[in-house]
C-alpha cells in the first residue's frame, strides 16, 4: 500500500490566516475526520479543509448544524479516527451537547473554538466571551481540557498538541481562539511534527475491532445512561479522580516578572500579547510589574497562580469578557488574601495605553 | 431442566430477560433485528447505536459492538462513524420522539444525502419513556399526558407520515418501509432488506416498526393488539413504500392493514 503524502514535510515558514494554520495543523497531527457546519469566524479552517483533502485523503462533511457537526465527529471518533470540528458563539452552545457525550464516555473530541462576540448572535468579529461556556459549559463537571491560544505559532503548535491530549488523556478538548487570531494573517513555522520529535498519539477504534463480538471478544457496549443515583455518581467520581490524576501533566501556563512585581497582569488569548508587550516595557522602565498568562483555562494553572498570589502582589486581570476569566482567577485564588482587580472590555481588543494606565495606578495604590 | 426460549443468536444471553416492560414491542422489533443479522452473518460488522427513550434500554441487548447515544443524535452518531469507516454496517435506532421531533433535521438530511446507514424508528404514538406524552405520531382523539382530552388535530396537527416523508425527500437507490410488530416475519423482511441495502452501498435504508405500549396505552392485551392492528393502520399504512429496482420485490410486497 502506498503510504500517504504527508500534509507538511519538514519545516517552511509561511504567511497565512489563523484558520488556514488550523487546518494544515490539524493535518499534520493526523486528523482524518471534520465534520463542521459554517459559523463566522471560523469558516476557513472548513475551507482549506476541503482543499487539503483530495491530496490527502481527508474526509469532510458539511453537516446540518453544528449538533449534527459534533455528534458526527463522535461517530468518527468512535470509528478510529482522530475527528474534529470548529465553531463559535451560539455554535459553540450547541456544540456543549455532545462534547457532554464526549466527556462522559471518555471520546477524543477535538473542537476548535474561534470566539466571537454574544451574548446571542453578538458580532461575528471577536470576543473572549466563551471562555466559561468551553470550560465549564455542558450539564457535567467540565472535565475537558481548554488551550488557549495568543498566536499563529501557538495555533499550529497546540491544534497538534491538542489531538494527542485527547487521544492519550481521553477527554475532549479544545483550542481557544478568536476571531482575530482566525482572520488575521502573520509568519509562522509549520512542521512535521516528527522532524521536531513530537511523536503523534495513535487513534484506536472503540467499536468494530476484529473478531466476533460475543464470541472471539466482549462486545463494545458503551453507553452514557446510568439507571440509579449511586451508579451515575460512582461513574462520574472515576471520571474526576481520572482528571485530577492526569491534570498535572496537562496544565500550563507563562509568567515573567513576577519575582518582585507590585502588580501582575493576568490574560490569555490575544489579549495576552497587548499585556506581554505593555508589562515588558513598564518593567524596562523599572515599574514593578509581571505577568502570567494561563495557558490551559482547564485544568487551569492554579497551584503556579497561587504561588505568584501569595507574595502580596495585587492582579490585574484584562480580558475582552465581563469577568470570564477573572471568575476562573478568584476560584483558583480561593482563601488567599489577594486582590484582583479587573479590566474588562467585552467583545473588544483591550487598547496597550488603557492597560499601561491601569498597572500604573495600581503600582501606585491607587 | 431449563429449556431456553429461542434467541438470536447475535443476541447477548445474559442481558436477558431484557428490560422493557410486559406487552411492550421493543423486544419483538429487536428479535427481528437479530434474526436479520444472522440470516445475513453480519455480527462482526454491525454496530448498533440506540437513542435515548426506551430505545435506549437495549444498550446491552445484542453480542454487537453498541454506542448508546443522546436523544435523537443517534443518526449523525451513525453517519460520522460510517462515513469514518464505511465497512462498518451501522444501525440507528430509535423511538418517534427521537426520531421525528428532536431529531427530525438529522433524519431528513441524512436521507437528503443518501447516508448508507440503515435506521430503524419505533412508533408507538407517544414518549414512553417519560411517562406517554404526546409524539408527532399520536393519533387523533388519542389520549396522552400533554393531551389528556385526546389530540386535537386542529391545535397539534395530524400524526407524522415518517416513511412517506423519507420516500419523498430521498432518491433512488434508498429503501423505505414500514413494518409492525403484529408481523414480525414481514417486519424482519423489511430490516433485512434495509440492512442489505445499506451493504450493497445503495443508500438510505429506512423502516419504521409500528409497536405497541400497553402501559402508556393503558390497555389490556385485546384492546393493546386492537390498537396496533385497527387503530394504527388507519394513519399508518404498513408494507414497502420504497424499494431500489436492484432489490428483488418478494415478500414485501405492501400489504395494507
Amino acid at each position: 500500500m502506498p503510504t500517504k503524502p504527508k500534509p507538511v514535510e519538514g519545516e517552511k515558514k509561511v504567511f497565512m490566516t489563523g484558520n488556514e494554520v488550523v487546518a494544515w495543523a490539524a493535518a499534520a497531527a493526523g486528523a482524518e475526520c471534520m465534520y463542521g457546519y459554517p459559523i463566522t469566524p471560523q469558516n476557513e479552517i472548513m475551507h482549506y479543509w476541503t482543499r487539503l483533502a483530495p491530496k490527502f485523503g481527508l474526509i469532510f462533511l458539511q453537516t446540518e448544524d453544528e449538533l449534527s457537526a459534533g455528534f458526527t465527529m463522535l461517530g468518527g471518533v468512535l470509528a478510529g479516527r482522530k475527528s474534529f470540528t470548529a465553531t463559535a458563539g451560539p455554535g459553540n452552545t450547541l456544540m456543549q451537547e455532545p462534547l457532554s457525550m464526549a466527556e462522559m464516555m471518555r471520546l477524543p473530541a477535538v473542537v476548535v473554538i474561534q470566539q466571537r462576540g454574544g451574548p446571542s448572535t453578538g458580532q461575528v468579529v471577536y470576543s473572549q466571551q466563551e471562555v466559561t461556556l468551553t470550560s465549564l459549559g455542558g450539564n457535567g463537571e467540565g472535565l475537558r481540557v481548554v488551550y488557549s491560544t495568543s498566536s499563529h505559532q501557538d495555533l499550529y503548535d497546540y491544534t497538534i498538541k491538542a489531538f494527542n491530549t485527547a487521544w492519550r488523556y481521553r477527554f475532549p478538548t479544545f483550542l481557544l481562539g478568536d476571531g482575530y487570531q482566525g482572520k488575521m494573517r502573520e509568519p509562522v513555522v509549520m512542521y512535521d511534527p516528527e522532524v521536531r520529535g513530537v511523536e503523534l498519539v495513535p487513534a484506536e477504534p472503540y467499536v468494530g475491532r476484529p473478531g466476533t463480538p460475543g464470541v472471539d471478544r466482549p462486545p463494545a457496549h458503551l453507553r452514557n445512561a446510568y439507571s440509579i443515583e449511586e451508579e451515575l455518581y460512582e461513574a462520574v467520581m472515576e471520571l474526576v479522580r481520572e482528571y485530577e490524576k492526569v491534570a498535572p501533566e496537562i496544565v500550563e501556563h507563562e509568567a515573567f516578572g513576577v519575582d518582585g512585581a507590585r502588580v501582575v497582569a493576568v490574560a490569555h488569548g490575544v489579549v495576552f500579547r497587548a499585556v506581554k508587550g505593555v508589562v515588558r516595557e513598564l518593567r524596562q522602565q523599572g515599574v514593578p510589574v509581571g505577568y502570567f498568562r494561563p495557558i490551559t483555562l482547564r485544568p487551569f494553572p492554579a497551584d503556579a497562580l497561587r504561588r505568584v498570589a501569595a507574595t502580596g502582589v495585587r492582579l490585574l486581570v484584562v480580558e475582552s469578557a465581563y469577568g470570564q476569566l477573572a471568575r476562573l482567577v478568584k476560584e483558583a485564588l480561593s482563601g488567599l488574601p489577594a486582590e484582583v482587580h479587573g479590566l474588562y472590555k467585552p467583545g473588544v481588543l483591550v487598547g496597550q495605553g488603557e492597560i499601561a494606565t491601569r498597572i500604573k495606578t495600581l503600582v501606585q495604590g491607587g | 431442566m431449563q429449556i431456553q426460549p429461542a434467541m438470536p443468536r447475535s443476541w447477548r444471553p445474559e442481558t436477558k430477560p431484557h428490560k422493557f416492560c410486559p406487552g411492550c414491542g421493543h423486544g419483538i422489533v429487536l428479535k427481528a433485528l437479530g434474526e436479520a443479522i444472522d440470516e445475513l452473518e453480519i455480527q462482526d460488522r454491525v454496530v448498533f447505536g440506540c437513542d435515548i427513550g426506551c430505545s435506549l434500554l437495549s444498550w446491552d441487548f445484542f453480542n454487537v459492538d453498541t454506542v448508546q447515544t443522546h436523544h435523537g443524535r443517534t443518526t449523525p452518531v451513525m453517519v460520522g462513524m460510517k462515513r469514518a469507516n464505511p465497512e462498518l454496517i451501522v444501525v440507528a435506532y430509535m423511538g418517534d420522539g427521537g426520531g421525528y421531533a428532536i431529531g427530525t433535521q438529522h433524519l431528513v438530511n441524512a436521507a437528503t444525502r443518501n447516508d448508507r446507514i440503515t435506521v430503524i424508528l419505533v412508533n408507538n404514538t407517544q414518549y414512553g419513556m417519560t411517562g406517554g406524552q404526546m409524539a408527532p405520531t399520536t393519533l387523533p382523539g388519542q389520549k396522552t399526558e400533554t393531551t389528556p382530552f385526546g389530540r386535537d388535530p386542529e391545535l397539534t396537527g395530524y400524526p407524522i407520515q415518517g416513511p412517506e416523508m423519507v420516500a419523498s425527500i430521498t432518491r433512488d437507490g434508498a429503501y423505505v418501509a414500514r413494518g409492525t410488530v403484529a408481523r414480525p416475519r414481514q417486519l424482519k423482511e423489511f430490516i433485512k432488506r434495509a440492512l442489505q441495502n445499506q451493504m450493497a452501498g445503495r443508500g438510505f435504508s429506512f423502516v419504521e416498526a409500528l409497536s405497541t405500549c400497553p402501559t402508556n396505552w393503558r390497555t389490556n392485551a385485546e384492546d393493546t393488539w386492537k390498537f396496533i392492528e385497527k387503530e394504527m393502520t388507519r394513519y399508518f399504512k404498513v408494507g414497502e413504500v420504497k424499494v431500489p429496482p436492484e432489490l428483488a420485490r418478494g415478500k414485501g410486497e405492501r400489504e395494507d392493514g
